[in-house]
Formats: C-alpha cells, sequence, structure tokens
C-alpha cells in the first residue's frame, strides 16, 4: 500500500504545541523552585543574590559557601533523584503494564533497605552521635551504600531471572518482585529484632530518605547514571508506547518485545538502586509522579517522560524544601513529605479528572 | 501472489495446533478464515506476521522467506490488528502515527504525519484525531486499529476477528472499509471471522479450518451446506438474498424429517447430540 501525502492539520500541530508549552512551564517552574529552594533554609537569603551567586558574581563569601557547599548539591540532588525515580516508574509500569510498577513493586527499595540493615548489623556501619540535626549516623556510608545497591540490584537479578524462565511475563515480573519485596522486608524486620539501640537506630535512619547525604562527587554517578538511562529511556519512548498498546500490537510493528521489556527493567532498576542506595528509600515518587504527568500531557511516552521527570523533580524538591522549613532548625525526613505534598495533588487531579 | 502459505504446521509444546497448512493470495484480495473456536486461526495468524515461529513449512512474502527476516523488516511489509488492543490515554492521531514505527528512526517527520493525516481522512476520522482512546467506542477505536496498520503501507492486512464485540452497523461498515482498501490500494487482506454471512459477502475467498488443518477452501459462491455442517456440526441451508449467499441453521428435527432415514443418521453424527 502506498499512501497519498496529505498534509499536517493545524489541530495536531498546536495540540503538540500545548504539550510542549507545559512542559515549558514545568521547566520555568523547576528552575524558579531550585532558586527558592537554595535560598530558603534554616538561614534564608534574598533569591536574587542566589542567582547572582549562581552567576559566580560572588556577594558574600558566606553565601558562596552556603550556596555550592551545602544547598545546591541538596537541591540538585532532589532534581536528580526525583526525576530519576519518576522516569524509572514510567518505564516500569509502561514495559509492565501495570499502573502499580514502581520501584517498590519489584522489592528494589525493600532489598536497598536490607542491603543497608545488612551492612549495619552485620559490617557495623552505624553508630550514635550528638548532633543538632542527626542523632544517629552511619560510620561507613560507603559500605552502606554498596551493599544497599548489591542488595537491590541482586533483587532486579533474580526478578529478571525468573522472568526469562517464564518468558518475560509481565505478570511473572510484577509477582516476583512483590515476593522478593516482601522476604526483603522481612529479612530487614530479622535483623532489626536482633540489632541493639544504636544499629535499630542506624537502620531506621537510614531508611529515612535524606537528599543532604550526597556530596558534589556522589551527584556526579547518581547525575550521570541518571542520565544516561533518561535517554535511553527517551531513545526507546516509541517502543515503550507499542508496547502499551499491547504486546502482540508492539511485535506486529517491529517492536522485539522481550527484549525492550528486559532492558527498561533492568536499567529503571539501576537508576533506582544507585539513586536510594546514596540518598536512602524514598517512596511515592516513582509510583505516582508518572500519574499526575499522565494527566497533565497524556500517556504518549514521547511528552510523558520528560513530563514525569519534571514533575518527579518539581515534587521531590518541594517536599525538600518543606522538610527544611517547617520544622527549621530540625530537618525532617524528605520521604515522609514526598507523599504529604504530593498525595493531595494527586487527589486533587484525580477528582478533576484532568484532561490532557 | 503477495503471500505464499506452504505447508505451516505449529505446535504448542507437543500439542499441534496447525497441521500443514497451505494456501496462496494475490494482491486486490480478501480471504476470510472460518472455523470453531480453538481451530487454529489466530496461531495461523501470528504465524504470518513474526508474532509465533512455525514449527514446520514456508511463510513467503512476494519472493521472501518470512522466517529469514527480522521483526522490523516483517512489520514493513505485515500489518496485524489483533483482537484486544489495550486502551491508554494517548490521542487517535497519535496512536495511528504509532503505525510508523516500523519506518521511524529517532524522530517522526513531516512525511509521517502527512500519512497519518491521508489515512484519517481516507477512513473519515477527522473528528476523532485528537480524542483520547479511552473515551472511543469499541466501533471507533476499531477503526483507529485498522488506520494504525494500514499507515505501516503494508502488502498484507492481517486482521483478527475485526468484527467481533461491534454492532450490525459498525460490522457492515467496518467490513466494506477493509473490502474498499484492500482492493483499492493492491493490498492482499486475511482476516478471520465467526460470522459466515459477512464473510461470504465481503471476502474473495473463503477457508474453512477444521482440526488446525484446511477443510475446504472456496469462492464464496462455491460454499456447500455440507462444508459448513462438517466443519460446525451444525446442519444449514444457504439461501441468496438480493444475490447474497447466506447460511442459515436449519432446525435439526426439520432436516431429519425432511431428508429421511439415510441422511437422519448422517446429521446426528455431525451434531453430536441426540433426537428423540
Amino acid at each position: 500500500m502506498h499512501l497519498e501525502e496529505g498534509t499536517v492539520p493545524p489541530g495536531y500541530a498546536r495540540y503538540i504545541g500545548e504539550k510542549v508549552f507545559l512542559l515549558l512551564v514545568g521547566f520555568a517552574l523547576l528552575g524558579a523552585l531550585v532558586v527558592f529552594a537554595i535560598a530558603i533554609g534554616s538561614v534564608s537569603y534574598d533569591p536574587f543574590d542566589v542567582l547572582k551567586t549562581l552567576a559566580r558574581m560572588p556577594v558574600s563569601k558566606q553565601l558562596d559557601v552556603v550556596v555550592f557547599n551545602i544547598r545546591l548539591p541538596q537541591v540538585l540532588a532532589a532534581v536528580v533523584a526525583g526525576a530519576g525515580l519518576s522516569a524509572a516508574g514510567v518505564v516500569m509500569q509502561s514495559v509492565l503494564c501495570n499502573p502499580l510498577g514502581s520501584p517498590f513493586t519489584l522489592g528494589v527499595s525493600q532489598a536497598a533497605a536490607f542491603g543497608a540493615a545488612f551492612s549495619v548489623m552485620v559490617m557495623g556501619s552505624g553508630f550514635m552521635q550528638s548532633s543538632v540535626s542527626d542523632a544517629v549516623t552511619v560510620v561507613r556510608p560507603g559500605i552502606t551504600t554498596m551493599m544497599a545497591f548489591i542488595a537491590s540490584m541482586a533483587a532486579t537479578g533474580v526478578v529478571v531471572l525468573v522472568a526469562k524462565v517464564r518468558r518475560g511475563s509481565p505478570e511473572v515480573m510484577i509477582l516476583a518482585g512483590v515476593a522478593l519485596g516482601s522476604l526483603c522486608t522481612a529479612a530487614t524486620m530479622f535483623l532489626q529484632y536482633f540489632a541493639d539501640d544504636v544499629q535499630l537506630a542506624a537502620m531506621v535512619f537510614w531508611t529515612f530518605g535524606d537528599l543532604a547525604r550526597a556530596g558534589w562527587k556522589e551527584l556526579g554517578l547518581i547525575s550521570a547514571v541518571t542520565a544516561f538511562c533518561i535517554l535511553f529511556f527517551a531513545a526507546n519512548a516509541w517502543n515503550y508506547n507499542a508496547i502499551d498498546a499491547g504486546d502482540e500490537t508492539a511485535m506486529s510493528l517491529g517492536v522485539n518485545v522481550k527484549n525492550v521489556r528486559f532492558l527498561g527493567m533492568a536499567l529503571s532498576s539501576l537508576v533506582t538502586a544507585v539513586i536510594i542506595s546514596f540518598v536512602g528509600v524514598i517512596g511515592f515518587v516513582g509510583l505516582v509522579c508518572p500519574h499526575i504527568a499522565r494527566r497533565l500531557v497524556g500517556g504518549d511516552n514521547r511528552f510523558l517522560l520528560p513530563g514525569s521527570c519534571l514533575v518527579g523533580a518539581i515534587l521531590l524538591l518541594a517536599a525538600d524544601m518543606a522538610a527544611r522549613v517547617m520544622m527549621s532548625p530540625n530537618v525532617l525526613p524528605v520521604a515522609v513529605l514526598t507523599s504529604f505534598v504530593g498525595a493531595p495533588m494527586f487527589l486533587y487531579l484525580l477528582v478533576k479528572g484532568y484532561q490532557r | 501472489m503477495i503471500l505464499t502459505v506452504d505447508d505451516v504446521t505449529f505446535r504448542y509444546n507437543s500439542h499441534p495446533v496447525l497441521k500443514n497448512v497451505s494456501f496462496r493470495i494475490g494482491s486486490n484480495e480478501l480471504l476470510a478464515i472460518l472455523g470453531p473456536n480453538g481451530v487454529g486461526k489466530t496461531t495461523l495468524l501470528k504465524c504470518l506476521n513474526g508474532i509465533l515461529r512455525p514449527s514446520g513449512g514456508c511463510v513467503y512474502v512476494e519472493d521472501r522467506d518470512l522466517l529469514r527476516m527480522r521483526q522490523m523488516e516483517i512489520a514493513r511489509d505485515l500489518a496485524y490488528v489483533p483482537q484486544q488492543n489495550q486502551v491508554g490515554r494517548i490521542a487517535a492521531f497519535d496512536a495511528i502515527l504509532l503505525g510508523r514505527r516500523p519506518h521511524i528512526g529517532w524522530r517522526v517527520t513531516e512525511s509521517d504525519l502527512c500519512k497519518v493525516e491521508a489515512i484519517i481522512r481516507t477512513l473519515g476520522l477527522e473528528h476523532l484525531s485528537l480524542r483520547n482512546l479511552d473515551e472511543m467506542s469499541g466501533g471507533e477505536l476499531q477503526k483507529v486499529n485498522i488506520a494504525r496498520a494500514l499507515v505501516q503501507e503494508p502488502r498484507v492486512l492481517l486482521l483478527d476477528e475485526p468484527t467481533s464485540s461491534l454492532d450490525l452497523k459498525n460490522q457492515q461498515e467496518i467490513l466494506a472499509t477493509i473490502r474498499h482498501i484492500v482492493t483499492g490500494h493492491g493490498m492482499a487482506g486475511i482476516m478471520t471471522m465467526h460470522d459466515i454471512n459477512s464473510a461470504l459477502r465481503f471476502a474473495d475467498k473463503v477457508i474453512f479450518m477444521k482440526d488446525g488443518e484446511i477443510y475446504a477452501a472456496s469462492e464464496p459462491a462455491g460454499i456447500t451446506p455440507e462444508m459448513v455442517r462438517a466443519v460446525y456440526g451444525l446442519p444449514v441451508a444457504i439461501e441468496s438474498i438480493r444475490g447474497c449467499p447466506v447460511v442459515v441453521p436449519v432446525d435439526q428435527k426439520e432436516e431429519a424429517c425432511s431428508s429421511g432415514t439415510r441422511h437422519r443418521s448422517k446429521i446426528l453424527q455431525a451434531s453430536g447430540e441426540r433426537l428423540y
């Protein structure tokens, strides 16, 4: 069949333009939020002074130190972690053909928590200290992070292996992930039961996500992995769209569904594992941000992926700001606030039934 | 011939589903595959476009061996409309644009968009193009699915029960559209169906399958009540209404009485039921 070519309908160009406009608005909002997030804290600064400092026009030495050594890494960690977790959620939901797909569904987060608990208990990487911000700290964060990463990748490996045996069916992946998550939670509880006060506190503390844990070096690693994975996902946006239409439709369109599913799963687990290994378990973002974005820009992965990254980054940054400001000078765990900030917003969109 | 199916067999584990299926189809031809549930119609379609790999036999698209082609190459020549599609929050235009997947690389070109617009106009879907799939009726969705398959610019169009779950008007519209597209664009069309009368009305050739094999193949005018009875185990009569053959199930008692004792036992055997 050869089609005679028509013309691009102006209605469609306008429709795409609206989506691009929404993404640009999100991007501008994120930029503004970054500046405010740096300016606001236990000591607040003028946002214009922050902008000048960021543009390498030093206002004061103190502000320079606060911006570049303390707040900017934390803010960028929020942006990168929010974007990465949300992108992982989009891909998991797409390749698993399940709206409940997220790092939690596949046991990645629970496995990371187990890895950290194992490191604290068996390798002795947690101890008690007195400070204003944290009562407990992890004395050897490198080992804890490494163990969390190894555990979460092992969990992913088991899920992928089980799915491979059962020919890559999404139901098998989800069920295997739920079973593995449950196993890891039970194993963590087992360790906690036998832990002393300090170890228990260190284990629980680690599971509270904390974006301040990531310094420039860690941020560099998280950013590199996240950027690579997001670019890979973006290159596969058409393949995810095809799988969204059903496996058979995708195959008839030339998509190698099994490969796309395995690679999507492996890389979304990798990005999740890297992020939560460094900043702790942050729930909700990976599950709900894709749904919020879907209601704003639709289900086309060409727009859903960047949209979700923006929503994830904005939500995590807003939650982090709130965590620092609400009980200043004390800082609340950001993971507690992601749901507090995101859930009402999501419920509002659900009730309103936002179109496209 | 556009598509040649030569001695294709398929097994699920050790259970044979297709046994030595062979047929050929040329351009501008629409073929209907009929048969009871579970006879292997859908499996046959999946073997024809690489979703399933036949256990034996060959499939040729023009002179190329389908079993040696990559999935993306197959997708450029054969388009498939499965029985069920998942419905997401995506506009009809974008859902149809997905059909350009085998032809696009990193990004959509203006030519791809123009082709989508052309097929939307051909099928009269202009009013639906920016509506989300999850807001559409069954008939509208099926038209979008067919549009997606057509925008692939295939040589062969495969449709798995394209009219199941559609009302009478939508059934007629969809089949008329398929026939018009296939015969007007030099394509070959293969559709599996349960509605014999629609198949006889719209298809150029009809294949009856029984126990994984081709039981009979004929033009609609050559279909006999015996063929239908042998395949479905149901006595029928074929009447002509306004020039179209129409298959009408016959009451088994009535058939038995009018046919006499000799036919009586045959009907009982075919239907697998007892008469008292």
